[in-house]
């Protein structure tokens, strides 16, 4: 069970685990889309990661989440390096439909800056009608229009 | 007295239209139409001006086609330059080719019901595969010259190199180098000339992607193996043009370590055709395969586990992707790729070999005779084309053949190359050495040895697929093609209510000519006193497009949709440059368009602008002027479909196209929906300085599955200096609406100078057919039968877009978020609901994810648009029971649709729902029933395990 109020969110629908790290090492953080997201982009076939060692930019594109219907975005969330890639859901895509809080997540970063985020009250407040109170574990969401979409969702945007 | 025409193309009648007229509240088409198209754009009738002649019946069209086919001289020709004269399989000609099964169908985007022509087409990928040595090979490409520009963007996007230059092999084909230069140019590629076949590949300049023809144009074989191994250590990839037929003799490509081949499968039972339609082809190793542009057909599984074939990948594509898409491309050549697998399907792996073993004799046996009668020879090593020197003499040389009747090509004044192919005879290879004044001594004989370098003999196997090698005879081949079609729905089982894509009828008639061979069997650079016939009918044809248009001259070269959208914009590009105007580059384009459009700017080396749509799906005239204010020194063009893609008429397009006018910006009007108002309204009139149209949508040129099309560039006479010219075009002028000629001087977009020449006549008998009055009525019928469905419908789905009078224009967007909301039913379910009754399902989710697009055209009649109409509601009557919970949400006739045979008889029936009701939900279906194949598709299966090729015989066990 996810707890959500450890969590950041950014607008751009992807989540932010903040690492506690040893006094005097960098802080790490671990990057991934909500389940919002992932219900909206449908089943997730393909993910295109940074690779290790990858500058982020805060707010840049860094890679993409690809479905049967649409592709979405990965926008850094913050500006630092990437110092693991989920290669489990290179291999298992599905893992950002079925775990995207979990085993879904997607890159792990050493942050140099942090910016604003939202807080759990703050992204569910974000979403209003779509909160995530559907289901908080993501397990099966079901997006609003995540049949036949035809147009580029920026991941969840 | 035979019946006009335009009363076999509408389907609706006198009495029908009065029937929906009366539901609608009008006193006539002319008056609906007319209140429904803002009275600003209505059109000036031209009346006795009409460029346009009067109707003719069908047999006088024929009697004419048969008159200007006379004036075509169909020579012998040995031309080459990746055009061959070839024999259609009788088979393939009769039961393919001009089999309405097969050339009315749709792109396969609703895979359940178009299982045929997917295997068709995965036969096609296979072929290529494995003849190139590649992993994946997509179905298809445009042409060979546009599938080399392709590979030379693939190599940019995919290569890490961040040189900007694109080294060309200066062997390669002629027509292929003024497409690189005419593309490159636009995307800010350098492309470096060099001859690869003497090149110390240390001498390589760095560069992101080399290109090399195989066999050159010159007919050239030689190894690129080490160029290849050179040009990857320098970071860049390797894209081979590659002839298929020589690929059964010689190493592929992939075994040679090429990244990408790409060619055209034309001698693959193709005619000539004066350039086309052919199916292009793109292969690639493995990792490159999300790189791939246009469509990719795969293996998946159905709801119940059943191997199924579908489009992978989709999300590449510029219908999701936009501006970032892998490419433009979108219609393809599916007709044509099924042919050429076919013709592999036919003759299979040893037959293959047999023709390309014989090509390779007759050759042989040319140079033995040249040699003997004293010429030198250019290369030794060669498959299918000789070049010969002859100082001082080579264009009277091929002037001597040219009267004997062959056609040669004259590379330059000392120069000449012949091509051999597999209608190649003794006595035509004698009489073109006497045409040389090469004089043998005995006569030409097939030549066993062979003249390929022995180090590039072909070892490794190919087609080995059972597919390949199991219909030799005619009963198993014809059986084997009957038994695809039958899988399939195509108009010739019932109305495929497309919108945006206006599937309407393709008459026999207008077919007809297509495969006459003084239409089929002229090479694309024949010269211009053989080729009288076609030059009048495209003058014609030109002349027509420009009146119905309302703009001064037409381009028959761009051989899709894709392509007239970027030669268009490229045309615009060349208008502002030639005032200095260098920085116009960006293309403001609204939310509601095509992807294709954006893909297309990017192309013409454009940066796309969205402008947003208002809620009634209009483009918002507040933003519109905020980015032009914002761009305005940058502004090069507005694209904007009319009517919307939003299926209605702007009222304020006039203002539109001014604004963009007075900021300095061109107005470039996508033609998809040209049928909403053909007569009613033109383009050019209303503030349009250029647009493509679609002959495979307005025009009557059959969708073939998912191509060929037709996207002629029409325009302003400002902009006709800029339209694609073309180093081999027969004539460089072209009709000018107001009398006259003008120069279309721009670079070539198209691998031939008309494009797809041989289906040209299939508009020019349309046009002819209807005369201006009935292309008018056509537009009235389809605009009718547009708001009938939308009237009726209205009170069981929202129709989300409406225009002056609540009317809509040739189509409707039928809201079907209400009804998931309220039933939890997806338009997914009704769209393979609509399978079980009988139905090809509209265009789902665009432009609005969760609606139907609905466009019935005018060649439906009125019974069968009631019977959409019933379905639809009744449809919608079953959402409501699951709504109400008599039926389960995961177990109803919705979601567990499309229902095959075998669902209904296979085991125990335990769903709430009888059988009956499963197969049968309208009583009229008991007798008339399309049964699909497989059951619902799992898209994401399919895309998480790609595969693209002939799946394994045991995977249908």
């Amino acid at each position: 069970m996810t707890d959500y109020s450890a969590l950041k969110f950014t607008s751009e629908h992807e989540w932010i685990r903040l690492e506690p790290a040893a006094p005097g090492s960098p802080t790490t953080a671990t990057i991934g889309i909500t389940s919002y997201a992932a219900g909206q982009l449908g089943d997730v076939v393909f993910v295109d990661l940074p690779e290790v060692g990858a500058e982020l930019a805060d707010g840049a594109v860094v890679g993409e989440i690809e479905s049967t219907k649409s592709v979405g975005e990965l926008f850094a969330p913050l500006t630092g390096i990437v110092i693991e890639k989920n290669s489990a859901v290179e291999d298992a895509p599905e893992l950002v439909n079925s775990d995207p809080f979990g085993e879904g997540w997607l890159i792990k970063a050493e942050f140099t800056a942090l910016p604003e985020l939202l807080s759990f009250d703050e992204y569910q407040a974000l979403l209003g009608d779509d909160a995530l109170s559907v289901d908080l574990d993501g397990t099966d969401f079901d997006g609003a229009d995540s049949d036949g979409s035809t147009e580029t969702d920026r991941a969840g945007a | 007295m035979s019946v006009p025409f335009a009363e076999r193309h509408i389907g609706t009648d006198h009495a029908a239209q009065a029937a929906m007229l009366e539901v609608l509240g009008y006193d006539s088409v002319t008056a609906l139409v007319e209140a429904a198209v803002p009275a600003s754009i209505h059109a000036h009738s031209l009346g006795d001006g009409s460029l346009i002649p009067q109707p003719a019946t069908e047999r006088e069209v024929i009697a004419e086609l048969r008159t200007l086919a006379a004036r075509n001289s169909v020579k012998r020709s040995m031309i080459g330059l990746g055009y061959y004269d070839t024999i259609t399989p009788a088979v393939i000609k009769r039961n393919v080719f001009e089999n309405p099964s097969w050339y009315t169908a749709y792109t396969p985007y609703q895979p359940e019901i178009s299982q045929g022509r997917l295997e068709a087409l995965i036969n096609f990928q296979t072929m290529v595969a494995e003849l190139t040595g590649l992993t994946t090979s997509n179905a298809s490409m445009l042409d060979e010259s546009t599938a080399v520009v392709e590979g030379m963007l693939l190599a940019r996007r995919a290569s890490k190199s961040t040189s900007p230059v694109f080294v060309v092999d200066a062997d390669a084909l002629p027509q292929t180098k003024a497409l690189l230069a005419t593309r490159a140019r636009a995307v800010g590629i350098d492309l470096v000339e060099l001859d690869l076949a003497t090149l110390a590949p240390a001498d390589l300049p760095a560069a992101f992607g080399v290109f090399l023809q195989y066999p050159g144009a010159s007919g050239h074989v030689w190894n690129p193996g080490e160029i290849i191994a050179a040009a990857h250590d320098a970071g860049a990839l390797a894209v081979v043009a590659a002839d298929l037929l020589a690929l059964t003799l010689i190493t592929s490509p992939g075994e040679l370590g090429a990244d990408v081949a790409v060619g055209t499968s034309q001698r693959f039972g193709v005619p000539m055709g004066f350039g086309g339609p052919h199916a292009g082809y793109m292969a690639v190793r493995k990792g490159l395969e999300r790189q791939l542009p246009g469509r990719l057909v795969g293996v998946s599984v159905d709801a119940v586990g059943n191997r199924a074939y579908r489009l992978s990948l989709q999300a590449r594509e510029q219908h999701i992707r936009r501006e970032k898409a892998t490419s433009n491309i979108c219609t393809a050549q599916v007709l044509l790729a099924v042919m050429a697998g076919m013709y592999a399907v036919y003759h299979g792996p040893d037959g293959l070999v047999r023709i390309a073993r014989r090509v390779n004799g007759w050759a042989q046996d040319l140079a033995a005779i040249l040699t003997a009668g004293g010429l030198t020879l250019v290369h030794q090593d060669f498959f299918d084309t000789v070049t010969v020197r002859l100082p001082g003499r080579a264009r009277a040389a091929a002037e001597q053949a040219h009267e004997r009747g062959y056609l040669l090509h004259v590379v330059d004044d000392d120069t000449l190359s012949i091509s051999v192919d597999e209608t190649t005879t003794a006595a035509e290879l004698m009489q073109v050495a006497e045409a040389l004044d090469a004089r043998p001594d005995g006569d030409a004989r097939y030549s066993p040895q062979s003249s390929l370098p022995s180090e590039l003999n072909r070892t490794s196997e190919f087609l080995t697929h059972p597919v390949f090698n199991t219909h030799r005879s005619e009963t198993s081949m014809m059986r084997y093609l009957k038994r695809l079609a039958d899988s399939d729905y195509a108009l010739d089982r019932g109305m495929i209510p497309l919108g945006s894509c206006t599937m309407k009828l393709n008459a026999v008639t207008e077919m007809e000519a297509v495969s006459w061979p003084e239409f089929a069997g002229l090479h694309p650079f024949a010269p211009h006193a053989d080729v009288q016939g076609y030059l009048e009918l495209i003058d014609q044809l030109e002349t027509w497009l420009t009146e119905v248009t309302g703009y001064d001259t037409v381009s028959l070269q761009p051989n899709a949709g894709s392509q007239g959208e970027l030669a268009g914009l490229l045309a615009i590009r060349g208008y502002h440059h030639s005032r200095g105007d260098v920085g116009r580059t960006v293309c403001l384009i609204p939310s509601s368009a095509h992807g294709t459009n954006a893909a297309s700017a990017v192309l013409a080396g454009m940066r796309v602008v969205v402008v947003a749509c208002d809620e009634l799906g209009n483009v918002d005239l507040d933003d519109l002027r905020a980015k032009i204010a914002e761009h305005s020194s940058a502004l090069a063009a507005l694209m904007v479909t009319y009517p919307s893609t939003h299926g209605v008429y702007e009222h304020d397009i006039v203002d539109i196209c001014r604004l963009v006018h007075e900021a300095g910006g061109q107005v470039y009007v996508d033609g998809a929906n040209l049928n909403a108002v053909l007569g009613f309204a033109r383009f050019g009139e209303f503030g349009g300085d250029v647009s493509h149209l679609n002959l495979h949508k307005t025009f009557c040129i059959p969708h073939g599955g998912g191509g060929p099309g037709v996207g002629p560039v029409a325009a302003k006479s400002h902009l006709a200096p800029f339209l694609p010219g073309h180093p081999f075009a027969q004539k460089i002028e072209h009709p000018a609406s107001s009398g006259g000629t003008v120069v279309h001087g721009g670079g070539a977009v198209s691998a031939a100078p008309y494009g797809s020449s041989s289906i040209l006549p299939i508009s020019w008998a349309y046009v002819r057919l209807m005369g201006s009055e009935g292309l008018k009525e056509a537009t009235g019928a389809a605009v009718l039968a547009a708001n009938y469905v939308a009237t009726r419908l209205r009170g069981h789905f929202p129709v989300l877009y409406s225009g002056e009078n609540g009317l809509v224009a040739h189509e409707c967007i039928l809201d079907l978020r209400p009804l998931r909301e309220a039933t939890g039913v997806t338009v997914d379910d009704v769209a393979k609901r609509l399978i079980d009754y009988g139905f090809h399902a509209p265009t789902m989710s665009f432009p609005v994810a969760g609606t139907l697009m609905v466009e019935p055209t005018e060649s439906e009649d009125l019974v069968e648009i009631d019977r959409f109409i019933d379905a639809m509601i009744a449809i919608k009557i079953e959402a409501e029971l699951v709504a109400s919970g008599e039926w389960p949400a995961d177990d109803n006739p919705l979601v567990n649709s499309p229902h095959t045979a075998q669902s209904i008889a296979q085991g125990e029936w335990s769903h709430p729902y009888d059988r009956e009701r499963a197969v049968f939900p309208v009583t009229s279906l008991i007798a008339h029933k399309y049964w699909p194949p497989v059951r619902r598709i799992d898209q994401a299966y399919g895309d998480r395990n790609l595969f693209c090729a002939c799946p394994p015989p045991e995977a249908f066990e």
